[in-house]
């Protein structure tokens, strides 16, 4: 280690921030910004499988609630892609990244919503495996990331709630609503275990992450005490959680879980997902369409600083 | 397409009156009403601020981290300039 890497790791060590003009190796920076764009492109390609609904919401109530999610969604997508352009990259190249294929997003947003369900289902499990994530990432070792992370988690709790408030009044409902809620957890149970990655015995970055304290729990123990948190919910919903596996080991005070589909993952994550090219199509055509507006709206900036300097 | 890329605001919040305006982050406009109105849009969705600063970044100027020493050392030893360095009776009471 040099020097400089040995003062790098010490500030670490004592928990001190590493703030964007702070000196900090290179791989370290390029984890940054491959994980805080991956978040990034995760809560902007999140806000499709939800955007989906709003305009089909059976009440008011449901819908002001889905629509200051879906927006909230982009005000985190925002946060995050401010924090990655202070690592010196530009914030178009990184988004250009997404829609290449070259920058990915979490994989579970590659899934289909088929019914309202799916809405307190997303809110409730998606969200909820985000929240476990983030709360964890407030005490990440870079500042921005980190504040980022603090507002983030602010604004996420009303997420969850709504989604399962949501599934509350339709588990109360009639046999075809219960039965609605109870395939919505059935296709997002296993996708939202995946949300945390690979096991860590198949996920080579951790070790280093975690000594940067770029991450502070590893996969699996998020994974897990998701799966803790989440049982009792279902329980309280009279919904089953499909895993016939799934027991309270006594012992440990831990639910014990069935074997994740890691091929499955893998498909998904390596854009074979039932809505991969759906997503991607839907943000580069959103970004090419739009483009007009970026034009025009630094066309009219210009024309105001030149009415300006005649006045 | 060869769009030129709106520039950078630094957004600053004063969450109630009587307080000072503080950093919450940055966005992208292309001009500064632009800038306070996403700024509204993104930093005071649940009534975070009563008033917003913004400012170009590129017209923040900021010391450089490496003269962190030279820059700040100099007052950790001037204990002279904290109430606790001199001593006051303690029957004169607060002071
Ligand atoms: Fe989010
Ligand atoms: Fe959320």
């Amino acid at each position: 280690m040099t020097k400089a890497e040995e003062e790098f790791q010490a500030k670490i060590d004592r928990d001190i921030k590493i703030e964007p003009k702070d000196w900090m190796p290179d791989a370290y920076r390029k984890t940054l910004v491959r994980q805080i764009s991956q978040h990034a492109h995760s809560e902007i390609v999140g806000m499709l499988p939800e955007g989906n609904w709003i305009t089909r919401a059976p009440s008011l109530r449901r819908k002001v609630a889905l629509l200051a999610k879906v927006q909230d969604e982009a005000g985190h997508g925002l946060y995050l892609y401010s924090a990655v352009e202070t690592l010196g990259t530009d914030r178009e190249q990184t988004i250009d990244d997404m829609h290449s294929g070259k920058a990915k997003y979490s994989s579970i947003f590659n899934y289909p919503t088929l019914s309202w369900a799916d809405m307190g289902a997303v809110g409730w499990l998606v969200d909820g495996a985000a929240i476990v994530n983030q709360v964890a990432l407030q005490r990440t070792s870079y500042g921005p990331y980190s504040r980022a992370m603090v507002k983030i988690c602010k604004e996420e709790s009303f997420h969850q709630r709504q989604g399962y408030e949501l599934l509350i009044h339709m588990c109360n409902g009639t046999k075809e609503q219960k039965e609605m809620a109870q395939d919505a957890l059935n296709r997002f149970w296993w996708p939202s275990l995946m949300m945390f990655g690979p096991s860590d015995t198949d996920s080579p970055n951790t070790a280093q992450s975690m000594a940067w304290r770029v991450k502070r729990y590893t996969n699996d123990d998020l994974r897990q005490q998701f799966v803790d948190i989440t049982v009792p919910q279902a329980e309280f919903l009279g919904l089953t959680i499909p895993d016939p596996d799934l027991k309270m080991n006594e012992e440990t005070g831990h639910y014990e879980f069935g074997e994740i589909n890691w091929e499955e993952f893998f498909n998904v994550v390596n854009g074979n997902g039932p809505c991969n090219r759906e997503r991607i199509a839907a943000r580069s055509n959103a970004k090419k369409n739009g483009s007009w507006v970026i034009d025009a709206a630094n066309a009219y900036a210009e024309k105001q600083r030149m009415k300006k300097k005649v006045a | 397409m060869a769009n030129e890329n709106w520039p950078l605001w630094e957004v600053f919040i004063r969450s109630r009156q009587g307080l000072n305006h503080k950093h919450v982050g940055s966005l992208r406009a292309a001009d500064q009403e632009m800038a306070i109105e996403n700024a509204r849009d993104v930093y005071t969705r649940r009534s975070e601020g009563v008033s917003i600063w913004v400012v170009l970044s590129a017209n923040v100027h900021a010391s450089n981290p490496s003269d962190k020493g030279p820059m700040f050392d100099p007052a950790e030893d001037k204990v002279y300039r904290h109430p606790t360095f001199y001593d006051i009776p303690d029957e004169i009471g607060h002071m």
